[in-house]
């Protein structure tokens, strides 16, 4: 027998919302096809500026994939629009002519980009901000570089410019009013909101009206009401968005802003309801998810019999710029009727709106933990009069008693709403860790929806999480680089690649660095992940690395210097040697000794003499041995087959391609390699960082020995027959991990972390993701295997090597 | 002005050079004869001098890594004040600090306590 069949038009965030609550409530009532005028499946709209930021991709922010449509039966008509409905036949005509019949229908059509009216609005390049295709002609656009003009200062806008800026474009954004955001801030804090974007590299112009978008084929520029030009490539047009409700109209459903819905989110035809944007509902229509969930409950129920009733919903918004935290919630225009408590402190900008002793609006600006507990009380309408003097200061004084975050979170209500996005209050979160043995932040996503969305309630979940189970909460536990930020290291390099930030001050101000201008822990490591991200490009800081990296020999403990030159492999020659004793000789260097990597270190070098001392090594051919940096030590040899009756291959030859190959690279933290000639090991090779056991059969290459603090054997990566292909895995291997090393941790303990099956899965398993990683270090080495010896000879930083002054007695003691 | 600058330079204050010849967030070192002295700019702009010993052992904190008005000695990774000299979080100690006047970009230190400080510290 024939299902009912419900038709959906459009695919947005509420008609997915509305087919997960009808499957949940009844999997078998309808056959559901639904037309998505947009050519793909289901996906998170709000999540696009991340998208276009580079903070996540499109396949991170799918809501429903191909997968999800075929296990639950519903079809999916992707690109197809429907053009015409027929309420006499109970049919809808798609773009392509086909006609199919429907018993229930369902309108999602969400809303339409407004577009301002303007010469050379229809310009190649003139873009909005609405769906997935906007956001890659505005990542192609930016592929090219140049200038994007954004128009409109409002939350779109300014997720706009920021994504456009991170991808590397000039922005400028347009705004009408005198200060950005002027519904929801006052001049003062719409100012400190400027200077938050402006710090981003990104130019705003105020009080600007725009006139024209000017070029014959494509944009060129914009034209402003007061004669001034900008010339760009991209022009974005985020001024405001009208419902989409042409189709019903046409119908002939009552429609006045949106297409009219009573409270069961029925038409004016008994038969089809309307969700989303494109409605209007007690006189309001919404542009944000979060009615649309509360309402996409009741179409669900409407459709299968059980009668449910929304009544509207009051609303909140995040600007999700990361680093700028801006909430608001509530109605908080001016009026007379209302009084306000306006806090401020440096780079903070707290708004509360009060009627009658209850609030009804709240902006926050810089400082939002409180955002959501504002907006409990806000929904609540309780009557504020007992705690109006310390409101603003939020649940922390609530009380009289200053609470702990947590406890704080604890004292909320079991209706407290959590996560805007979902509509998830505590007691839902609370019941279901209590119910499923929850414990970790991805279960409490996955059962409850909570943080599943924009994610900016993760810091309430997780405290909820603490709040219900305690000690149990297994937190995914983040150590931060150093108390200037709360980011630990792997967050940081992510947003590193993913912002593509080129230099420290940059990753300090988009990461929102504590302090002004970081410390001794963290500049060091982010040195290291520009060094390490940017070959090429980065001009390395030489003020943030350590003094032994910094002047390339080793500080000793009277402030003297050690000097080692490279041996390859542990091979010299007489002339090396020779040149070794002469240097040792003429800058009275106190003492000269045999390292445990196979080579001469002359210790007890004034800093003066350094670059001498390199001058007279360089010209025996000698360069650093960079027995000081994190990076490529040594690479300890035995003779192997062309001297030992055992030796299996020729260790010796291989070690010095190796370290001809390595010399010059950084890495985490520093890296010793050794090739030995067979199973014997007399290069130690099973206590290195990376090791060569050669064999009969070719090359056992080893990894994640230590040889220190800690005492660890190697682990075999593999066996490979060739040296070619012994070369290739350690290049591939060490790549690796210097993409993934935390500065300062050694191979064994990134190894540890990460687990050597992924590594092999990367390095042993894909001989085409180990090709990546090789000709990655490959690349990187063009620019890194520079001796820092031979440019310092020249001159380079001689202001390290020299005092600023020497003052005699006599004028001092004056 | 002109009176105030001519006391100034009646003073006890000697030329060591230019701001300009010490990098931003790093340090040089004045040489005296009653030991050395490091001569710091901080990210701000602001020179500061301190006796080039960590009051711990010695180490010579020229050598270290400038972060806001700090100064972490390269042999330990104790963190020196550069504006009182004295050893932050939980270590104590404290090195000399100098007197620095900068004028027209010329870096001048007051040395004159000089020999009695150093023989104050050994
Ligand atoms: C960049 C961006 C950021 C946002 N950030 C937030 C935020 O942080 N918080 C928040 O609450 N809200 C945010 N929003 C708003 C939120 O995305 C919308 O409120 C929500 O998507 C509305 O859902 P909808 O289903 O009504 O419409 P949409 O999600 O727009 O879906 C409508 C779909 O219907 C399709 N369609 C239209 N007409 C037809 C037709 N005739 N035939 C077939 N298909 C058709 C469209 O192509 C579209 O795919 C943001 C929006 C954008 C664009």
């Amino acid at each position: 027998m024939d299902k009912t069949s419900l038709i959906v038009v459009g695919n947005g965030m509420a008609a997915g919302r509305v087919l997960e609550h009808l499957l949940e409530a009844d999997r078998d009532a309808y056959a559901v096809t639904v037309f998505n005028a947009e050519p793909r499946v289901n996906y998170n709209r709000i999540m696009l500026s991340p998208v276009l930021s580079g903070e996540k991709t499109y396949e991170d922010i799918l809501i429903h994939d191909d997968a999800w449509y075929a296990a639950n039966g519903v079809t999916l008509v992707k690109g197809e629009a429907i053009v015409g409905i027929d309420r006499e036949t109970k049919t809808v005509r798609t773009a392509g002519g086909a006609v199919h019949g429907y018993d229930k229908l369902l309108i999602a059509t969400g809303s339409n980009p407004l577009i301002i009216p303007l010469p050379g609005k229809d310009l190649p390049g003139v873009v909005t901000y609405r769906d997935l295709d906007d956001v890659e002609k505005m990542m192609a656009a930016a592929s090219q570089g140049g200038r994007a003009v954004v128009i409109g200062g409002g939350l779109l806008g300014l997720e706009a410019a920021a994504g456009l800026r991170a991808q590397g474009m000039e922005v400028t954004v347009l705004h009408l009013m005198p200060t950005l955001m002027e519904r929801q801030l006052d001049p003062a804090a719409g100012y400190l909101l400027q200077k938050a974007i402006e710090d981003r590299g990104i130019e705003v112009l105020c009080k600007a009206n725009t006139h024209a978008i000017l070029g014959d084929t494509t944009v060129t520029g914009v034209k402003l009401d007061d004669g001034r030009e900008i010339a760009c490539s991209l022009v974005v047009m985020a001024v405001g968005i009208r419902p989409n409700m042409a189709l019903a109209k046409d119908a002939g459903l009552a429609v006045n802003r949106g297409v009219l819905v009573d409270d069961g989110m029925r038409t004016s035809d008994p038969d089809i309801f309307a969700v989303g944007e494109c409605v209007e509902h007690r006189g309001v229509c919404y542009g944000l998810v979060a009615p649309l969930y509360e309402s996409a409950k009741v179409v669900a129920a409407g459709l299968t019999g059980s009668e449910g009733a929304y009544t509207g919903s009051v609303t909140a918004t995040k600007l999700k710029v990361t680093g700028i935290d801006l909430f608001s919630a509530g109605d908080f225009a001016d009026a007379k009727d209302r009084q306000e408590i306006v806090y401020r402190a440096p780079g903070v900008y707290k708004r509360l709106v009060l009627r009658d002793n209850v609030l009804i609006g709240a902006v926050l600006y810089g400082e939002t933990a409180d955002g959501s507990w504002f907006f409990d009380l806000i929904k609540s309408g309780s009557d504020i009069s007992a705690m109006r003097d310390t409101l603003i200061f939020g649940p922390a004084f609530a009380g009289g008693e200053p609470l702990d975050p947590t406890a704080a979170v604890a004292a909320l209500p079991d209706d407290a709403q959590i996560c805007g996005c979902n509509g998830v209050c505590k007691g839902t979160i609370v019941s279901a860790i209590g119910a499923k043995g929850l414990s970790s932040l991805d279960d409490v996503r996955a059962v409850t929806k909570a943080s599943a969305s924009c994610g900016s309630c993760t810091p309430l979940v997780e405290k909820l999480i603490v709040a219900t189970i305690g000690d149990k909460y297994q937190a995914a536990a983040v150590e931060p680089i150093c108390k200037c930020t709360d980011l630990g290291h792997d967050e940081v390099r992510r947003m590193i690649v993913a912002k593509g930030l080129r230099s420290i001050p940059a990753v300090m101000q988009e990461l929102s660095w504590k302090t002004s201008c970081g410390c001794a822990k963290c500049r060091p490591a982010l040195n290291y992940y520009l060094v390490c991200e940017w070959p090429g490009e980065y001009e390395d800081d030489s003020q943030s690395r350590f003094i032994n990296e910094r002047v390339h020999a080793n500080i000793q403990k009277d402030g003297t210097y050690s000097v080692v030159p490279r041996m390859w492999g542990g091979v010299t020659s007489p002339a090396e040697l020779r040149a070794i004793a002469d240097v040792a000789e003429k800058f009275n260097i106190p003492s000269v000794k045999v390292t445990g990597g196979q080579r001469i270190d002359l210790l007890g070098v004034r800093k003066e003499d350094l670059p001498a001392v390199w001058a007279d090594l360089g010209k025996a051919g000698m360069i650093s041995g960079a027995a000081y940096a994190k990076g490529l030590r040594t690479v300890k040899t035995c003779v192997g087959s062309e001297w030992c009756r055992f030796g299996t291959q020729d260790s010796t030859g291989l070690g010095i391609k190796i370290e001809k190959a390595m010399w010059g690279s950084w890495t985490p933290a520093k890296v010793k390699l050794g090739v030995s000639g067979c199973p014997r090991n007399c290069a130690e090779a099973t206590c290195k960082d990376i090791g060569v056991v050669c064999v009969e059969a070719g090359y056992e290459i080893h990894f994640a020995g230590a040889a220190g603090l800690h005492v660890r054997q190697t682990e075999v990566l593999t066996l490979v027959p060739t040296e070619e292909e012994a070369m290739e895995i350690i290049l591939a291997l060490t790549q690796l991990y210097r993409e993934q090393g935390r500065y300062l941790e050694r191979i064994y303990k990134w190894a540890k972390r990460v687990g050597t099956p992924s590594i092999k899965a990367a390095i042993v398993d894909d001989p085409e993701r180990r090709r990546v990683y090789a000709d990655r270090f490959r690349f990187s080495q063009q620019f890194s295997q520079v001796d820092p010896w031979a440019e310092r000879v020249k001159g380079l930083e001689a202001h390290e090597f020299a005092p600023m002054a020497e003052v005699g007695f006599k004028e001092a003691a004056e | 002005m002109n009176q105030m600058l001519q006391t100034r330079f009646d003073g006890p204050w000697v030329k060591v050079g230019r701001v300009d010849d010490i990098p931003l967030q790093g340090s040089r070192v004045v040489k005296t004869h009653g030991g050395e002295v490091a001569v710091f700019k901080a990210a701000d702009g602001r020179v500061f001098a301190l006796r080039n010993r960590c009051p711990h052992k010695g180490g010579p904190l020229s050598e270290g890594i400038v972060h806001g008005h700090a100064v972490t000695c390269p042999l330990h990774n104790w963190v020196i004040s550069l504006e009182t000299g004295e050893a932050q979080g939980a270590d104590s100690g404290c090195t000399k600090v100098i007197g620095v006047l900068v004028e027209d970009g010329v870096v001048h230190l007051d040395l004159s306590r000089l020999p009695r400080l150093m023989e104050a510290a050994e």
